[in-house]
């Protein structure tokens, strides 16, 4: 048969591609998030040039000032204008929480795939996770901080340890089911080597849910901070963040509510962003939803 | 024409109140694109106690035909644009969910494909057949119900009854768990009864006994059944009339004997003339003496029997996937491995590539042992053996166009990236696609496309054998007979020798030079195909051969092997089925 079928030659089955943005609109919810979280991103990254007043400057003339034109939300204890702190808390918050998730997923990815992929590294790879998994994060980081001086980097190293076993057992999961696959038989029946059987045909796979499982890291990050903040195990208390300002507002509480309300907004605001997003990124990336068969 | 069996069933069609089922000019559209008509006015109807075939290729709206008759089209998704499906006087399409549902049960009921996942795992078989009886039979009494439900246990021949009636799924074979979902879909004595495909995951042997007591419940209980396939050689076995449908339009529909003997159209002509007949080809003259590919007294072992456990004297619970099985495979020729499933065929498949490694004997690549060599050192046999895999859908990885994938081997082996571009592209002319082929995703070809891909990348490494497991099992008919021609045009263009593992007896007798016939792990009978599959000894190669569908049928000459059975009635089929187990 040296002529090529008809069937063969005809073109190609035109089909959706694995894409990463969504085909139809999203709902008001999602585009709400999004927005939320654009601007709360923007307000961190424009901190300095937007904050109406030094957010570290301190009159004792303009204590617990109420909200007005000078001070938009307000002043705290020590008369820092309480608008501009949550500004810049919003940069450590987002520092903190993309920061956790990045590093949570550059060291859990490459264990995971050892672990999915090398049924002798498993054991020893899953147990060592199994005890980072049983430590607290807020128990790690009193540690850490009563071991050495608090700053950004013990608040994220305390706050990524326990999530990694989480990252791990996840790329695992997806690798062990994805070694089974024949497209990674076909390509160790092609010579591939190790790296590039993981790299190229498994770590892939893992990306989908490793985006989502990342908002939520993100999120709860963001979270763990504000909490070591407001119990005095995170950043020292003259760096503004929202754990801190809530920490340092509770005594005012009574006078003024503000000074939990808004940094306490905030959070909120950005942690259900967050989350809508990790969400939707589910729904969107599931295996379900893309399909490559062309069945009926 | 002259099938005794036709012109009753004529005539009871003609008469409309006779009519279990009335499907007319059905229109289903998908939802966001309304034009996009996936059924473009199905017509049909199924008289009382009939036997309806739906044949077509996939794609062909075989499925969504039978959803929509079930009130099952995924929401969202499907839409009836147009048309009415009757059952006897009651239009479907306008009922309300809850009468429905009634019906659902009472009146209709479905088979599926898979009973494996058909049936809930976490409660007894029993119990689920008793469900249907609780939620439609109101009133009932618990005693009642279980009588009930032993009886239609026993109907579907199920042996030990009153132990099935306490098993859970997982404890039941394939056979087993489809005899149950039938039990159940009977149990309200629907006057219809939908089978999608039913017997596709199932063995031959299986097949023929379900297809057989599909027969005989249909003939008890007067039930109409719509039967759902893709097989040729299933439709010649139990159908009384076919509908033949292509691109979601019916494209004739006639009685079975009529459409195998005189197709109307072309298209039904050239599905019959695809379905590979059971009589083996001649073998091809023995032209090369080199043998390529060697096992020697293979052995696959699960489990573990240590020492310790030896010492204390239990017994050795390793089970055998494959044991003692030896062949030799000389340069251009097709060995074909054939069996059921868990004959451990795919097995020797595996272990001849070194996928999963053998626990004992060995596998001479060349006249290079290649069973206990290491990573490292198999790396340059790797080369030589090459595997097509089953499900063209998940052997090329999604995320890799083409290009990449096919250069993949050739790269690992140090030719220049350009280099191996340029023969890919070669390739891919090769196997009947075109250059542009090399910047595509997998997910934009078609099942037979991609496994044309899937054969161009395992040539790409110029291997001596190719191991096909399964390779065009997945494929329709049309598509299949092309990838075959394909894959012989290759055989004698290049000379590549190849081990064929197949469970379809019709593909082997057409495709294998030699043929090994596998049960439980061992080799029962191997030789030249012409006189395994043509004069077979062994006893379980005959009951094979006697279990294939319509082995009476040559379908692309348009009649049956010896014209004097003139009718297939289902005493004619029975037989056919006694007579096999005696010979088994």
């Amino acid at each position: 048969m040296n002529t090529p079928s008809p069937a063969a030659v005809a073109g190609p089955v035109p089909e959706r591609r694995w894409r990463l943005w969504p085909t139809h609109r999203p709902g008001w919810m999602v585009t709400t998030a999004t927005l939320c979280l654009a601007l709360i991103v923007l307000v961190a990254v424009l901190a300095p040039w937007i904050a109406p007043h030094d957010p570290l400057a301190m009159s004792p003339a303009e204590r617990l000032k109420p909200a007005g034109d000078d001070y938009w939300l307000g002043s705290d204890a020590y008369g820092r204008d309480l608008l501009s702190r949550i500004l810049y808390g919003a940069r450590i918050s987002l520092i903190v929480g993309i920061g956790s998730a990045l590093i949570s997923v550059v060291i859990g990815l490459p264990l995971g795939l050892l672990a999915g992929f090398f049924r002798a590294l498993d054991t020893l790879i899953m147990r060592i996770m199994d005890g980072l998994m049983a430590i607290p994060s807020v128990l790690l980081a009193i540690a850490i901080v009563s071991l050495t001086s608090a700053s950004l980097w013990t608040v994220m190293a305390a706050i990524t340890v326990p999530e990694i076993p989480r990252v791990v057992r996840l790329v695992r999961s997806v690798v062990l089911s994805a070694r089974e696959e024949p497209y990674v038989e076909a390509a160790v029946s092609l010579g591939s080597s190790l790296p590039v059987i993981m790299w190229r045909h498994l770590m892939p796979n893992t990306l989908a849910p490793l985006i989502v499982m990342s908002t939520y890291i993100c999120a709860s990050a963001i979270l763990t901070e504000a909490i070591l903040s407001f119990l005095g195990a995170g950043l020292g208390t003259e760096t503004p963040t929202w754990g801190n300002i809530m920490s340092e507002g509770r005594t005012y509480f009574q006078i003024k509510p503000g000074l939990i309300f808004w940094p306490g907004l905030m959070l909120s605001l950005c942690i259900l962003s967050i989350n809508l997003l990790g969400d939707a990124a589910r729904d969107h990336l599931d295996p379900r939803l893309q399909k490559r068969g062309g069945g009926q | 024409m002259t099938a005794s069996k036709a012109a009753p069933s004529k005539d009871a069609h003609a008469m409309s109140s006779d009519r279990v089922l009335r499907v007319q000019d059905l229109v289903v559209s998908s939802h966001t694109q309304p034009d996009r008509h996936i059924l473009k006015g199905v017509s049909f109807d199924i008289a009382a106690g009939e036997t309806l075939c739906l044949v077509g290729e996939s794609g062909s709206g075989k499925s969504v035909t039978s959803l929509s008759i079930m009130g099952l089209l995924p929401r969202g998704v499907l839409e009836h644009r147009g048309g009415d499906i009757y059952l006897e006087e009651t239009p479907l399409l306008t009922l309300s969910s809850a009468r429905l549902r009634e019906l659902r049960a009472s009146r209709i009921a479905m088979i599926f494909q898979e009973p494996m996942t058909a049936l809930n795992p976490l409660m007894r078989v029993g119990e689920q057949i008793e469900e249907v009886l609780v939620m439609h039979r109101k009133g009932t009494t618990a005693g009642e119900r279980r009588t009930r439900v032993l009886d239609m246990l026993e109907q579907v021949q199920l042996p030990d009854i009153e132990r099935m009636y306490a098993s859970w799924p997982h404890q039941l074979s394939g056979g087993q768990r489809q005899r149950i979902m039938i039990a159940m879909a009977l149990v309200l004595e629907p006057r219809l009864l939908i089978a999608d495909e039913p017997t596709t995951a199932l063995d031959v042997t299986t097949q023929k006994q379900i297809l057989w007591l599909i027969r005989q419940l249909q003939e008890r209980h007067g039930t109409s059944v719509l039967f759902i396939t893709h097989d040729m050689g299933v439709v010649a076995d139990i159908a009384d009339r076919v509908c033949v449908m292509r691109h979601g339009e019916v494209v004739e529909t006639q009685p079975v004997q009529a459409l195998l003997r005189h197709p109307l159209t072309d298209y039904t002509r050239s599905l019959l003339m695809a379905v590979p007949g059971l009589q083996p080809r001649p073998s091809r003259p023995v032209t090369e003496r080199e043998i390529v590919l060697e096992a020697i007294e293979l052995e696959k072992c699960y489990g573990r029997h240590s020492r310790w456990a030896r010492l204390r004297g239990q017994q050795d619970t390793r089970t055998a996937a494959a044991s003692d099985v030896s062949f030799a495979l000389t340069r251009g020729r097709t060995l074909g491995i054939v069996g059921e499933s868990g004959s451990g065929k795919s097995t020797v498949a595996r272990c001849v590539m070194r996928m999963i490694e053998p626990t004992g004997g060995g596998v001479r690549v060349m006249g290079r042992d290649i069973s206990t060599l290491g990573r490292a050192a198999l790396k340059p046999h790797r080369k030589r053996i090459q595997m097509i895999f089953q499900d063209p859908f998940r052997s090329l990885n999604p995320r890799l166009t083409i290009g990449d994938s096919l250069i993949e081997g050739p790269v690992n082996y140090g030719t220049s990236r350009a280099q191996a571009l340029k023969q890919a592209e070669a390739l891919l002319i090769m196997v009947g696609l075109s250059g542009e082929a090399m910047t595509r995703y997998p997910h934009q070809f078609s099942g037979g496309q991609r496994q044309r891909i899937a054969i161009a990348r395992a040539l790409a490494m110029e291997p001596d054998v190719l191991v096909a497991d399964e390779a065009v099992s997945a494929l329709d008919v049309s598509v299949q007979a092309q990838v075959l021609t394909l894959l012989e045009d290759i055989q004698t263009r290049m000379g590549v020798a190849v081990l064929f593992i197949t469970h379809d007896l019709r593909v082997a007798a057409q495709v294998c030079d030699d043929v090994m016939v596998m049960q439980k792990g061992r080799v029962v009978e191997y030789g030249p195909t012409s006189r395994v599959l043509g004069a077979p000894e062994h006893a379980y190669t005959r009951s094979l051969m006697a279990a294939a569908p319509g082995r009476q049928w040559d379908f692309a000459a348009f009649q049956p092997f010896d014209d004097v059975s003139e009718s297939r009635s289902s005493d004619a089929f029975s037989t056919g089925l006694i007579s096999g187990a005696q010979k088994a």
